[in-house]
């Protein structure tokens, strides 16, 4: 995906490695680790064996009958990145990179996290290899996604909450650096998306590839043809690159990238970089690219219904396919996203995540005006009933409520009483 | 003069150098005034003005919270130049160097921002967010406007590395005396005085050293292995614990 860019990890005018100098042996040594890999084929048939072994691959992809004909145009498919384990397509990029950290003999990784879905995937993962592991969420995420803290800590990785900033993703990226600053010699920081400093975005394309290139055969044997389009949420963009890659060079497929329309891209509670006005170019985190950010450069809040399409940034590819006219970029506000998630939940029994629920939402716009003979991918990136916190705190359930209050006064009567008996 | 002849000058009178750092707007810039000036008063040589940011990366926490702080209470780069501009007039005899990260000189315009920084007399640009593989037009137009840009050596850079870093750099080098972010104390041992070694045989141009420095200990131990003492987040909690009236005697103090 470096296209004919006249340097390395460039694509058109995104990308790049702006890094400290303290990083740039460092970077020189993933660089050297990443090439070697990529051009050793049994480094990929191994990564292949291990997720077919440990994550389900190949995933499904999912013949929708009763959403298609709801809609009544397009047949719609879903390709089954839920069914990965920890339970999104997060697993793919981890498991490559505990690979790579394998060979480069380094013993801790360290992550990010916004939600908590790629800290619990790099747990799990570090828990599978016997890495030490330490995870930055932002203050806020952590007080937000109590159950993928809680995993995180049983699958035995430090959680540090991080309190700079606006606490949440982007803060915990800069956090996760200056660890990495100080303990490159035995660290690796496993990025959690196609974005950061070159090879991050190249690295991470590679190893969701794995979506794509499924997508494409399956979609070949159950439709006969190439799909008219597919659909993909784009927060950093991981999924999205993943999935696109088995069609970027078919021009008849239309590749749509949704973005996180929040209260709509017309307020400031958003975060689409490539719909609405208020991005522009910048460099941030290591990387050229299009950023939510004010007339100084300073980056803005982000909002999203879903924590992990909540970020400033977007993948350099991405930015670079959307220039290009590859990509079609749109928005789904939070009020679309409880939509499509409930249809999808009644017409179909799949549950998809939030984040992912952004994808259906446009495909389900664009289905009605195709034919029955169209076909179209959604990527279900991720699936929803783990979040169920999240998700029944956006239904507002009434029952769901009652439920914690219960619970909740179970726990202080309990921790009282304890307290008397101590006394 | 040069900033890397004006460094020179003052060595012929001095066994060493001091630079001192301030965010700018942080707490206010009434108190960096008033900061400055007794920074100036106690002979310091050079002074980083740090534009503030919002995901300063290379920072540690002191210099984080400082940015967010001073962003908070809504400083805007324009009032950073102005205020930048007015103290160089007001203390000609100190060195005067932007330090921020690379968003904010992009935003502005590359260009534009330097030129800006050199007619107001700033003498240099420490950008610690962009290695010389990216930032070819800044280099250019940073020699076509006699600033000088600092460039970096770390203990992770090579030889080839630490050669390779100081063709592109003019003014001194940076060197960045352990791993890790800003604000956290460092010894002298045989690998720091081997590491500081190693950074006089690259070049010629001055060392700076930083990170960590805050006792008169710390720069006599520089002495005779490096030209400048880099005093960073020490003044930030010093006006934060007993406010600006300290930093002169704490300057005069660190010169003993």
């Amino acid at each position: 995906m470096t296209e004919n860019s006249a340097q390395k990890g460039y694509y058109g005018p995104w990308g790049g490695a702006f890094i400290p100098e303290v990083l740039h042996q460092t970077f020189a040594e993933l660089n050297l680790a990443y090439e070697k890999a990529r051009a050793d084929e049994s480094f990929w048939q191994e990564y292949v064996r291990l997720m077919g072994n440990y994550s389900c691959r190949p995933t499904p992809l999912t013949y929708a009958e009763n959403l298609s004909n709801h809609f009544g145009g397009a047949r719609i498919f879903i390709k089954r990145e839920d069914l990965n384990h920890t339970g999104a397509h997060k697993a793919n990029n981890v498991m490559g990179q505990g690979l790579l950290v394998k060979r480069m003999g380094k013993k801790r990784v360290i992550a990010e996290t916004g939600a908590g879905q790629h800290g619990v995937a790099t747990a799990t993962m570090a828990a599978r290899f016997g890495f030490a592991c330490t995870i930055y969420m932002g203050e806020e995420d952590v007080a937000r996604q109590r159950p993928n803290v809680f995993w995180m800590e049983q699958l035995g990785a430090k959680v540090v909450p991080v309190t700079d900033g606006s606490k949440t993703l982007k803060d915990a990226i800069n956090e996760a650096f200056r660890d990495w600053v100080a303990r490159m010699d035995d660290t690796h920081y496993v990025l959690g998306t196609v974005c950061g400093p070159h090879p991050f975005p190249e690295m991470v394309a590679w190893f969701q590839s794995i979506i794509g290139q499924e997508a494409r055969s399956q979609i070949l044997e159950q439709h006969g043809a190439m799909p008219a389009a597919v659909y993909a949420c784009v927060g950093g963009g991981s999924n999205a690159m993943g999935i696109f890659q088995g069609f970027t060079n078919e021009s008849g497929v239309d590749l749509v990238g949704v973005e996180a329309g929040g209260k709509g891209i017309h307020t400031d509670q958003h975060a689409s970089r490539m719909t609405g006005s208020r991005a522009a170019a910048g460099v941030a985190q290591g990387y050229k690219t299009m950023f939510l950010q004010d007339e100084d450069g300073q980056m803005l809040d982000t909002h999203s219904i879903a924590a992990g399409l909540d970020y400033v940034g977007i993948s350099p590819i991405l930015a670079r396919l959307g220039d290009s006219g590859r990509v079609r970029f749109e928005a789904a506000t939070d009020d679309e996203v409880i939509a499509a998630l409930q249809l999808t939940m009644r017409s179909e029994g799949i549950i998809p995540a939030l984040e992912s629920a952004h994808a259906f939402v446009q495909a389900f716009k664009d289905a009605p005006k195709m034919n029955r003979h169209d076909a179209i991918i959604i990527n279900m990136s991720g699936r929803g009933d783990k979040d169920i916190f999240t998700i029944a705190h956006a239904f507002d359930d009434p029952s769901w409520k009652r439920f914690i209050i219960g619970r909740g006064d179970e726990y202080r009567n309990s921790m009282l009483a304890s307290q008397k008996a101590k006394d | 003069m040069n900033l890397t002849a004006d460094l020179r000058k003052r060595l012929e009178t001095k066994p060493i150098l001091l630079m001192t750092h301030l965010v700018l707007g942080y707490p206010s810039l009434e108190v960096n005034r008033r900061v400055i000036r007794q920074m100036a008063e106690n002979g310091v040589d050079c002074i980083e003005l740090q534009i503030p940011f919002s995901e300063p990366m290379a920072d540690g926490p002191v210099i984080v919270r400082a940015n967010q702080e001073a962003l908070n209470q809504g400083i805007r780069v324009k009032d950073c130049l102005a205020f930048a501009e007015e103290m160089i007039r007001e203390f000609p005899q100190v060195n005067f160097l932007f330090m921020t990260y690379y968003n904010i000189l992009f935003r502005f315009g590359e260009e534009l921002f330097i030129q800006r920084a050199a007619e107001m007399g700033m003498k240099g640009l420490i950008v610690p967010d962009l290695p010389p593989e990216e930032g070819e037009t800044y280099l250019r137009r940073c020699r076509e406007q006699s600033i000088a840009p600092i460039m970096f050596f770390t203990p992770t850079s090579t030889d080839d590395r630490m050669r390779e870093v100081a063709d592109h750099g003019d003014g001194f080098i940076y060197c960045v005396a352990r791993k890790g972010v800003t604000g956290k104390q460092t010894v002298m041992d045989a690998s720091l005085a081997g590491y500081l070694e190693r950074c006089r045989k690259a070049t010629d141009l001055p060392l700076a050293v930083g990170f960590g420095i805050s006792r008169r200990e710390d720069v006599a131990m520089l002495e005779g292995r490096a030209d400048m003492a880099v005093i960073g987040t020490a003044t930030i909690r010093l006006v934060d614990e007993l406010g600006p009236d300290a930093v002169g005697p704490f300057i005069g103090g660190l010169l003993g």
